[in-house]
């Protein structure tokens, strides 16, 4: 009797220790290079048994139809700001969500018509908290972090330039996570 | 009197034509003040700093801030149009 009750504290104490949050695998790049997409897809996938799920989410440069003229698109940002507010964002989804991984990746300069823009990958026990973290993440992303879009057109052989401007549906997009 | 640098980011820099200047401005002054004291450079820079309040984004060493935030010498501010990343 002794020795069950013992091993079922000590299972107890293992549960317990699994479900402490360890140090989350974390990755963040903002880069002038097209980015890796299978090094990225690798980084959040590779798994030992940690990981019951992952999400991978990547938005890129698209030729829609109102946007006919559309030869690219380039990115500024504001060093050192937005790499904080990107690890605060993460460190929110952290404490919301128990993860595992969480890599983003970022381009900035000038970027080709289909070139990926942003990577995000969110890695967990259970896909409900890879797939809500990983819109959370993004939610804030487009509205916190300091990039900013110019497109480059060519319209009837003329050049042109235009600074995209923020959408109210992203504005919008936060506030399901601020009433929760 | 401290001195402060602020920075200029997408549209506004363009706008502007300028990416960072040094500015000294009277101890104890806000963000509106430094505002008030750029507007006086000329037409654009007015024009820039009349808009709705949302569409100019502050930040005070990189962190957000706001029109009524107090300035420090040595702070980096920073202004730039809304967020359009991702």
């Amino acid at each position: 009797m002794g020795m069950k009750s013992h091993s079922f504290r000590q299972l107890q104490a293992d549960r317990s220790l699994s479900k402490q949050n360890k140090p989350v695998d974390r990755f963040l790049e903002i880069t002038d290079s097209a980015l890796e997409l299978t090094k990225l897809n690798q980084r959040v996938q590779s798994s030992e048994g940690e990981n019951g799920a992952a999400v991978i989410f990547t938005g890129n440069v698209r030729l829609a139809n109102e946007q006919t003229g559309l030869v690219g698109m380039s990115l500024e940002h504001y060093p050192g700001m937005t790499e904080t507010q990107l690890n605060q964002i993460i460190d929110n989804a952290i404490s919301r969500w128990h993860l595992t991984k969480v890599v983003i990746s970022h381009r900035v300069g000038y970027l080709m018509a289909g070139e990926p823009i942003v990577f995000l990958g969110t890695a967990g026990l259970h896909r409900k908290e890879c797939f809500e973290s990983a819109e959370f993440i993004m939610d804030y992303l487009k509205n916190d972090a300091t990039f900013w879009k110019k497109e480059h057109l060519v319209i009837d052989s003329i050049s042109e330039e235009r600074w995209v401007e923020a959408k109210q549906s992203d504005i919008d997009s936060i506030k399901r996570w601020q009433a929760n | 009197m401290i001195s402060i640098t602020v920075l200029f980011f997408a549209s506004f820099k363009q706008r502007l034509n300028t990416s960072k200047l040094e500015l000294e401005i009277a101890d104890r002054s806000s963000i509106n003040d430094v505002c008030k004291q750029l507007a006086v450079k000329g037409e654009i820079w007015q024009q820039l700093f009349d808009q709705p309040k949302e569409q100019v984004k502050i930040a005070i060493n990189q962190q957000l801030g706001s029109s009524e935030s107090l300035v420090a010498n040595g702070d980096e501010i920073a202004f730039f149009p809304p967020v359009t990343g991702g």
